[in-house]
């Protein structure tokens, strides 16, 4: 009881009523896919002080993982600021400016030798003594090694923090790359995304508060919890997937109704996410939720492999018993080598085509994020 | 003669470092610089451009989906590409609900630190700042019991000693001049703010799916359906969603951005006389009201008004003569560094000239930014909300003209207080207002052609590009948040042969052009008030008046005859 009574006090102090606090345990241990009983973990866990010094590291981003960080509702960005964390460094929100910015830094690194966790957003441009970034004078790929080399772990937040995204994309004009090829070695985990998923971040962080350890990961390092299901196995339009009712053209009745966005270029079929169950904004919507395709950013470097995002994925099998081959699978293999055609790389995509997965293990799921696009090859030599 | 410098300019987007040399307290010449550069342009040759708007909505994450717009425009320009009236209205409604929801985390969270102290919150008597809320707001949360529980919280927040985001910050400064309960009230709604542009983007992921970075743009349209008989379109139900949202956005921002930013800006009337800088303002206006080729019937006019000159109607803005210097930027011109080039023309060799890091000081007599130097006329211009309503102003525009003179006389101000960092501040407000008013037409508008049977959101007459001619060249614009956003694109067998963006925050971040003119940014900080060298508040409260935006301000063109190599797929 007396605990009862002091978690009551602590979060009237917060501003937070008990009955908010537990649903937001709640929610976190269903997002975790925790049995209901770690909700009353979380909540004792969440209570700890002196709150875990995080800093945020922005390098060549376009503050995307900030934005969905501010839209973060279980627990809200106030909460995580003033009673879950102690964000000791954050370009965008931090009070202080210049050296007095600076200084918040240096003191979290030097006071807390692998006591804080650091979160990374944005690619690390290595070129030219990376000269492509600098913050206070110093080079981008300095301050990552220094800042996550010395942290208990790091959170690779969106594409570029991940593999390079954006400023990767071929040509590559900076050489970027994501942290883990910037500073290999260290305690790592990866959330893709363009931005990613803020309940997944917050997932992250309170999985490590409860367990004083991090959720498990696949072989690329992202947590299971968030990216270990293909976004087409359970997308909601799924049904009509399987019953090979299509979207034709922008605005066509099909696409008014909700049907299926795979001829329309929707990626989909080769992307992991949990994007379908959790959605985005407090759940309000999805991208296939307002009815454009899936661009698939949450796959490896999706803007060379996914694109064009408008031309529809040359193999995807699992067309349902409703419609015929002839209905589905004529249209698809037309439409396949219409594309490849086009492009005059027929033998090149054909070499690296494999079936995606029909099952829901790891490693079978990742082999429906090869690199099978034709984009880049359309722009090839 | 010391230079002093601000690097990592904190609470705006990207990485932005001031240099400046401050003599008998005042900033004798500041210089500005972007110390990013990813080369996004570079990435998009070669790429299909209905795929543009998603890379370039990647040049920024914070004004997400104005680069989004721009480049559907530039795509749909070039093609000659018509929109159906429901994907301008929903283009409308999504761009409004950008301003609305950007300014005021502007306002609150990216600039209210500059002017109120939170530390001095907590000697303030919740009681009176109860009355100071009810005395200029009906805004209901204004108990004595809410500000002290507000008040609480922050008070267990500083005892635990750690002070996260707030550490290190300039509190007790002598430049804050808020008495402790303005202060609690500034601290109060700076929470207050982050949940409601929590609760209100929404909007945004019912209309594009989610927010940061929406997913529902088309060159031709929109891909969002309308559909009253659809659960899965914009139907009755969330039209009537829209409507809450939009009398959420109109009640915050009139019972609490507005009065918060009067009684602010009512102790801070001496910033009405600093930070001007160029007088001169640009837009290219935007909300159409009937199609994107009659700029004469945008709700925010097009025009440039140089000089501060408010009594004459604003000259007519075309955007061929636009052109970048890079003569102090890190870029080479193949003709020399010393011409302008407008963006058909543009050209961009990266070449870097300033020290290896780690590094104290620029060279800022050379080249020292990743920023070019945009020029009108060969003219440095402020884009933005300012540029937006004095150009609106000396345009006569009813609303504008009403609502500005309201707040120059409830401050006691003349109109020439709207050249400085207060008239800056204040002119987003202004607009944020009037903008709340028409989101709330604009959502009418599309229920209105529901209504009639108007269920077009995509004109595909020109969507595969066998339709396309071999070549074509577009611009696309918009008036973003932070002021006037070009984006140029030529297209060459279906592919992106170039692609430039020439962005609010370039013209007023940009360093100086060929001719020795500063941008926007270094002539405002020229006579700011410093009080404390080692504590550069004032100089953050003018940067930031701006809202600077850097992460899409700097960006590479395609270098002429530049070879590109390609990731092969194998």
């Amino acid at each position: 009881m007396a605990d009862a009574i002091n978690l009551e006090e602590a979060l009237y102090h917060r501003g937070v009523t008990r009955r908010q606090f537990l649903k937001f345990c709640g929610l976190m241990a269903s997002v975790l896919a925790l049995p209901p009983r770690y909700a009353g973990t979380i909540a004792s866990s969440l209570q700890a002080a002196p709150r875990l010094p995080l800093v945020w590291l922005e390098f060549q981003d376009c503050a995307g993982n900030t934005e969905s960080f501010l839209r973060a509702s279980n627990p809200t960005v106030s909460q995580i600021v003033l009673d879950l964390l102690s964000v000791n460094y954050h370009e965008t929100i931090m009070a202080p400016a210049g050296k007095q910015a600076e200084q918040s830094l240096e003191e979290t690194v030097k006071n807390h030798p692998k006591g804080y966790l650091a979160v990374v957003e944005g690619a690390i441009p290595m070129g030219e003594d990376g000269v492509y970034c600098t913050i206070a004078g110093r080079a981008a790929k300095d301050i990552v090694r220094e800042v996550c080399g010395n942290a208990l772990a790091t959170i690779a937040v969106g594409a570029c923090a991940w593999d390079g995204g954006l400023p990767a994309a071929a040509p590559n004009p900076t050489s970027a790359v994501g942290v883990k090829d910037a500073v290999p070695g260290i305690t790592l985990i990866n959330m893709p995304g363009c931005p990613m998923n803020i309940v997944n971040l917050t997932g992250v962080i309170v999985h490590y508060l409860t367990f004083k350890d991090l959720p498990a990961t696949d072989q690329m390092g992202r947590p299971l919890f968030a990216y270990g299901q293909l976004i087409h196995n359970y997308c909601p339009r799924r049904g009509h997937f399987d019953a090979g009712r299509f979207v034709e053209e922008w605005g066509d009745t099909g696409h008014r109704l909700g049907w299926c966005l795979y001829k329309m270029g929707c990626k989909g079929p080769q992307a992991l996410s949990n994007c379908p169950s959790v959605g985005w904004n407090d759940a309000t919507s999805w991208p296939i939720g307002s009815s454009h395709g899936c661009v698939g950013c949450m796959s490896p470097h999706f803007w060379d492999t996914r694109t064009p995002f408008y031309e529809r994925l040359p193999n995807v099998e699992g067309f349902g018993i409703e419609a015929t081959a002839d209905q589905v699978g004529l249209g698809v293999v037309a439409g396949v080598t219409a594309a490849f055609a086009a492009h005059g790389i027929i033998s090149a995509v054909r070499g690296a085509a494999r079936p995606i997965a029909k099952h829901e293990s790891p490693s079978d799921q990742q082999s429906g994020e090869r690199r099978d696009s034709p984009s880049r090859g359309s722009n090839g030599p | 003669m010391a230079k002093l410098v601000i690097d990592p300019i904190t609470r705006i987007e990207g990485h932005l470092r001031i240099e400046a040399v401050v003599e008998r307290g005042r900033v004798k010449e500041a210089w500005s610089s972007g110390t990013m550069f990813r080369g996004v342009e570079i990435i998009l040759k070669g790429r299909d451009p209905r795929d543009a708007w998603v890379f370039t909505q990647r040049f920024c994450g914070v004004c997400t989906t104005v680069h989004a717009l721009t480049s559907v425009r530039a795509v749909e320009n070039a093609l000659n590409i018509t929109i159906p009236d429901n994907a301008r209205i929903i283009r409308n409604i999504i761009d409004g609900a950008q301003h609305i929801q950007d300014h005021v985390i502007h306002f609150y969270h990216l600039h209210a630190l500059d002017w109120v102290d939170v530390v001095s919150a907590l000697k303030a008597d919740p009681g009176e700042t109860a009355a100071l809320a009810q005395s200029i707001s009906s805004w209901p949360k204004s108990s004595a019991n809410y500000f002290k529980t507000v008040q609480n919280r922050v008070k267990t927040f500083v005892e635990s000693g750690q002070l996260g985001l707030f550490a290190n910050g300039y509190w007790g400064h002598p430049a804050y001049k808020l008495p402790p309960e303005a202060n609690l009230l500034g601290v109060a709604h700076y929470l207050e703010a982050l949940d409601w542009q929590r609760e209100f983007i929404k909007i945004h992921a019912l209309l594009g799916g989610k927010n940061p970075h929406l997913q529902t743009y088309l060159v031709g349209g929109m891909a969002i359906p309308v559909d009253p008989n659809s659960q899965i379109a914009i139907n009755a139900q969330r039209i009537a969603q829209m409507k809450q949202w939009a009398a959420m956005a109109r009640d915050f921002v009139e019972q609490v951005y507005i009065p918060d930013l009067l009684a602010i800006a009512s102790f801070y009337k001496d910033w009405a006389s600093i930070g001007g800088g160029l007088g001169n303002y640009l837009t290219y206006g935007d909300f159409p009201r009937k199609t994107i080729d009659r700029p004469e019937e945008f709700w925010i006019p097009r025009g440039v008004v140089l000089n501060k000159n408010l009594g004459a109607p604003p000259s007519v803005m075309e955007q061929e003569r636009v052109t970048e210097y890079v003569a102090h930027s890190w870029y080479t011109y193949a003709d020399g560094d010393d011409k302008g080039k407008h963006p058909w023309q543009g050209e961009t060799s990266p070449r870097y000239t300033g020290p290896k890091p780690p590094y104290e000081f620029l060279d800022t007599n050379g080249k020292y930014s990743w920023l070019k130097a945009p020029r009108y006329n060969d003219t440095p211009m402020e884009v933005g909300p300012l540029a937006r309503m004095i150009v609106s102003y000396a345009a006569g525009h009813p609303d504008v003209r009403a609502t500005v003179n309201g707040v120059l006389q409830k401050l006691g101000v003349g109109p020439e207080a709207l050249f400085s960092t207060l008239g800056r501040v204040a002119a987003r407000g202004i607009e944020t207002l009037l903008m709340t008013r028409e989101l709330d037409r604009w959502i009418d508008e599309l229920a209105a052609n529901m209504a009639r049977g108007d269920l077009s959101i995509h004109n595909g007459e020109r969507w595969r590009p066998e339709t396309w001619p071999r070549e074509a060249e577009g611009w696309g614009f918009m008036e973003a948040p932070r002021g006037a956003l070009g984006h140029w694109v030529r297209i060459k067998n279906g592919k992106i042969e170039n692609y430039q963006a020439v962005v609010p925050s370039t013209w007023n971040g940009s360093p100086r052009d060929a001719r020795g003119q500063p941008g926007a940014y270094e002539a405002s900080l020229v006579d700011t008030p410093v009080a404390d060298p080692e504590q550069p508040l004032e100089i953050l409260r003018t940067i930031h008046s701006f809202d600077p935006c850097i992460a899409c301000a700097v960006h590479v063109f395609n270098g002429n005859g530049r070879e590109l190599t390609r990731i092969q797929v194998v």
